[in-house]
């Protein structure tokens, strides 16, 4: 397609969600703001996508440029391979959260703010937009900001709620935080080419004066937004704050602008030094494997998503660690595995846990709680939900036939190739190999009890009204997702085809043989067959006992009850008894909290209870103690504030008289 | 012949059970089942009818299928002596690794499914265990890769002739201890799990089952016979040279039974673990692992 013709449609796609948003602010009816809003930003992102899957079909890169008011550089916009593979999952997700928002909105309390809402859905999904395809240093962070400001407004939706204004305020300070380190790093950058279009960046590549200096402040700063552990103290507290369309937008995509910004980053920085790819593969083996760590020991179904969102960032940096460390040694398939396996992995996590959001959110709209041990026995009114949050969990523990095993086995590949080249690489590959395979059991775990103990088994406490299932807009987001991770599960050479452009742009900026990604092909087609199989292997397998119990009695009965007598389903086992043993093994980093006092005595009084929580430790021991510090500090400056009108006229005198001495002089 | 070796597991698997219980018989002094009782019992439970909870929904009937279907492409990848499995691929332990990963994911999910605190009970300590066993797996594995460079489990396993073998024992020996601990905690054998438990509250992997009955129990009970067949040719690949002749898979066989009648000594004249202690014998097993990594690398 013509060059022309893509701009159009990405510009077009971007107007169209800009204006709808806008509109949504002059519509009266709440009904029909949502409508406006959605379909907006649907017909908007349809638009934006397809110039993005043409670019990773091969067509080339494409940009547009013109002068604007700001000084240093020109408003210009660009979509190659790194940002087309970005935008792809930025506008597929997007759509289907609008979608899904016609029905859930519908039921949430808006306080009659439902225009201002879409709008700033929009705003959010622009802005991400935005991000990817800027070219210039400071429309990046123009949108950098637009995004984090309009999450903020849409986390904090419920702002009626004490805990909800709190994540709020993380949230804000955490990003903003984040932001002051990337505002550095491009002033630096900035500074030393003397301008801030990202074309004269590339060109400085591998001259900078401290490459690695910089490579520090954008892991802090991108690292914030992307929430590697001890960064991510935000994603827990946000996430299951904001409502679920949201929640699934920033943790599938908004988080992983983080990720291209520190991507984009490399790529201005040149030639990396191994000590990068050390610094990623230990970020991403602490993020992943405590990030599922505490996702098991939660209870709230939102907060251990947002906890799994963690260990998927650190599934992905191991992969993108590999791929620089085969940058780094000059072994194009290490790099080809690593990076093919870490980008795949970041539009897989977008697909799965956009749809456990989705599923999740119909879940807690439809009981009142997110309290995943007052559940149970869901999978029965709400069987097309309980499907869908099902395929989502076998996606996300990286089993196969589905996606999530797609990506994962890519950097096993990847690691399993370095463990026989020459040291110390075997020692990396080992590292990842380790830390993947734990996360992968207790990722396995932790679904397990989610699903198991949300959906399976009976209701373990008497809700108010029968669950009802999602509506129908509702249902049809999360279908869509789940068959997108069907699809790539089956489909896997087409999706390393599909981010192989992305491969080569990589690689080849660092000027590294940029065929190395047709030799992940065979195993693309290996699972691609496998999956198949094991598809094939179970429709047999159905068949094989439809036939043996034609014309058999099947019958109904209780559960084996070991011979009690009155069983009721608070026996069954909680979410919390289910994990105790592996929360009890890791309990040195958990530091789970029990509450409550023992029966006691021949006739216990009715008062002894038992609950538990595991409060996030980087917030107990590091944050909360560091800005306690701050805030003692600060506070000494109170003196001088104490609105008495006449010392600040007296301030401003004096200031005054100062630079008047100071002139004079 | 290619014909042959495929289907040799799936028809031979069930025997290694029946192996097992008549060591064990032999060893208490008893005569003990037929060697060919697990045939009778999968063909007894194939005839019957079936009972669900009403508590169950479908997930709790699709649990057994896709853990055998799993359990096939597992069995699918593994080598037999020195022929390849049929799916066999670059990269296939990986697959090898996670299928079986989906097998235990439903195992556990359709245990929670019945609403049983008993079950919920098997499925909490089957998750922990098996957590525990995947970084002496991973370990293992990424020591045998080292020491052969090749990424597909045959082309592990065809590799160590005698020359790599020899120089390489030690590292082998360990890979292949903590792989038998893999083993005997993945099927479900003592020191870990007692398959003849008569107790709920004490079962891990029997208990999970406890509500499956008639043609779904047959399907359960078959798989575990596959799982004990691909696991334990996980033990006996390393300890077996490979030199390429036709023979070999007879002599696999022949260790793959024998590694049952060793299994069969292991349960007579060992007790089981305490639940708190498995825990430790599998992170033993993870150190071993990285022990042979280590001594593959130097």
């Amino acid at each position: 397609m013509p060059e022309i013709l893509l701009l159009f449609l990405l510009l077009a796609g971007m107007f169209v969600i800009l204006s709808g948003g806008a509109a949504c602010l002059l519509v009266r009816t709440p009904g029909a703001a949502r409508r406006l809003g959605a379909a907006s930003v649907v017909a908007g992102s349809l638009l934006g996508i397809l110039p993005a899957i043409a670019i990773l079909l091969g067509g080339g890169p494409i940009s547009a440029e013109t002068d604007w008011a700001m000084p240093f550089g020109r408003l210009s916009i660009g979509l190659d391979a790194l940002s087309a593979w970005f935008l792809l999952g930025i506008l597929g997700l997007s759509a289907v959260s609008a979608l899904y928002s016609l029905d859930y909105s519908r039921r949430e309390h808006t306080h009659g703010r439902t225009g201002a809402r879409e709008f700033l859905f929009s705003a959010l999904v622009l802005s991400m937009a935005l991000v990817v395809v800027a070219q210039n240093a400071l429309l990046f962070l123009l949108a950098w900001e637009v995004m984090a400001l309009t999450s903020f407004f849409l986390v904090t939706s419920e702002s009626e709620k004490e805990s909800v204004r709190r994540a709020g305020w993380i949230y804000l300070v955490a990003s903003q935080a984040g932001a002051a380190f990337v505002l550095v790093l491009f002033l630096l950058m900035g500074r030393e080419s003397g301008s801030t279009d990202f074309d004269a960046w590339i060109g400085l590549a591998g001259r900078w004066a401290h490459p690695s200096a910089l490579f520090v402040l954008a892991l802090v700063g991108f690292g914030a937004k992307a929430g590697f552990m001890p960064l991510h103290v935000w994603l827990p507290e946000a996430h299951p704050a904001a409502p679920s369309h949201v929640s699934a937008l920033m943790s599938g995509v908004m988080i992983k602008t983080g990720l291209y910004g520190l991507l984009r980053v490399m790529l201005f920085l040149g030639p990396p030094d191994p000590s990068w790819a050390w610094a990623l593969l230990a970020l991403g083996a602490t993020s992943g494997v405590l990030g599922v760590l505490f996702a098991l020991a939660q209870h709230d179904l939102k907060r251990l998503l947002a906890y799994h969102s963690i260990e998927n960032i650190g599934i992905i940096a191991l992969g993108l660690g590999l791929g620089l460390m085969g940058i780094a040694t000059e072994r194009p398939l290490l790099a080809a595995a690593g990076f093919a396996g870490g980008l795949l992995h970041i539009l897989n996590h977008a697909i799965f846990k956009g749809l456990l959001f989705l599923a999740a959110g119909a879940a807690v709209q439809s009981t009142a709680t997110r309290d995943i041990d007052r559940l149970g026995g869901l999978l029965k009114p709400m069987p097309r939900t309980g499907f869908s949050f099902l395929v989502g969990s076998i996606a996300i523990c990286g089993l196969p036939p589905l996606n999530g095993f797609v990506s994962e086995a890519l950097i096993y590949y990847g690691a399993l190739r370095g463990m026989v080249d020459g040291l110390p690489w075997p020692v990396a590959s080992a590292v990842v190999l380790a830390s993947l395979g734990i996360i992968g059991g207790l990722a396995c775990a932790c679904f397990a009890k989610a699903f198991g103990v949300v959906f399976l088994g009976s209701p373990r406490s008497a809700a108010a009204e029968p669950p009802k299932e999602a509506g129908t807009w509702m249902q049809a987001p999360m279908f869509i997702l789940s068959g997108a991770c069907l699809a790539i599960g089956l489909a896997a050479p087409v999706a390393v085809g599909l981010v192989a452009p992305v491969v080569e742009q990589i690689t080849s900026t660092f000027a590294q043989p940029s065929s190395a990604v047709s030799g992940l092909e065979g195993i693309a087609r290996s699972i691609s067959v496998a999956s198949f199989i094991l598809l094939g292997l179970l429709l047999l397998l159905a068949g094989v006992r439809f036939l043996v119990l034609r014309g058999r009695p099947v019958r109904g009965a209780v559960t084996w009850d070991c011979g009690y007598a009155k069983p009721t389903p608070r026996m069954q086992y909680t979410a919390s008894s289910f994990a105790q043993p592996l929360t009890h093994f890791f309990g040195g980093f958990l530091r789970t909290r029990a509450h409550g006092g023992r029966p006691e005595g021949l006739f216990p009084r009715p008062t002894a209870a038992f609950s538990s929580h595991t409060p996030d430790v980087c917030t107990e021991e590091a944050y909360a103690p560091l800005f306690q510090g701050a805030l003692a500090l600060f506070s000494r400056l109170k003196g001088f504030q104490h609105g008495r009108l006449q010392l600040y006229v007296l301030y401003v005198s004096v200031t005054l008289l100062g630079l008047l001495i100071l002139k004079l002089r | 012949m290619v014909v042959f070796h495929a289907v040799l597991p799936f028809v031979l698997a069930p025997l290694l059970a029946g192996l097992i219980n008549k060591t064990k018989a032999v060893f208490a002094g008893r005569r003990g089942a037929p060697l060919l009782q697990p045939y009778y019992d999968l063909g007894k439970l194939l005839g019957k009818g079936a009972v669900y909870s009403a508590t169950t929904t479908w997930i709790f009937r699709a649990g057994p299928l896709i853990g055998l279907a799993a359990t096939v492409a597992a069995c699918l990848v593994a080598p037999l002596g020195g022929r390849p499995g049929p799916l066999s691929f670059e990269g296939d332990v990986i697959l090898f690794a996670y299928v079986l990963g989906l097998s235990r994911f439903f195992t556990v999910i359709a245990a929670l499914d019945t609403g049983s605190s008993f079950e919920g009970m098997g499925a909490s300590r089957e998750v922990h265990f098996s957590t525990l066993v995947e970084p002496a797996l991973w370990l293992g594995l990424a020591a045998l890769v080292r020491i052969t460079g090749q990424f597909s489990l045959h082309g592990v396993f065809s590799t160590l002739s005698p020359d790599v073998w020899t120089a390489h024992a030690p590292a082998l020996a360990l890979v292949a201890t903590a792989f038998g601990i893999v083993f005997l905690a993945e099927n479900a054998r003592i020191p870990v799990d007692d398959p003849n438990t008569h107790l709920e509250l004490t079962m891990i992997h029997e208990v999970m089952v406890l509500d499956h009955g008639g043609p779904d129990l047959a399907l359960i009970e078959y798989a575990s016979a596959l799982r004990l067949w691909i696991l334990g040719s996980l033990v006996v690949g390393p300890l077996l040279p490979q030199s390429g002749e036709g023979w070999e898979a007879v002599s696999f066989v022949a260790a793959l039974a024998a590694l049952a009648v060793a299994t069969g000594v292991v349960e007579s004249t060992l007790p089981r673990l305490r639940l708190l202690g498995v825990p430790k014998l599998l992170v033993g097993a993870g150190v071993m692992s990285s022990l042979a990594l280590v001594l593959a690398l130097v």
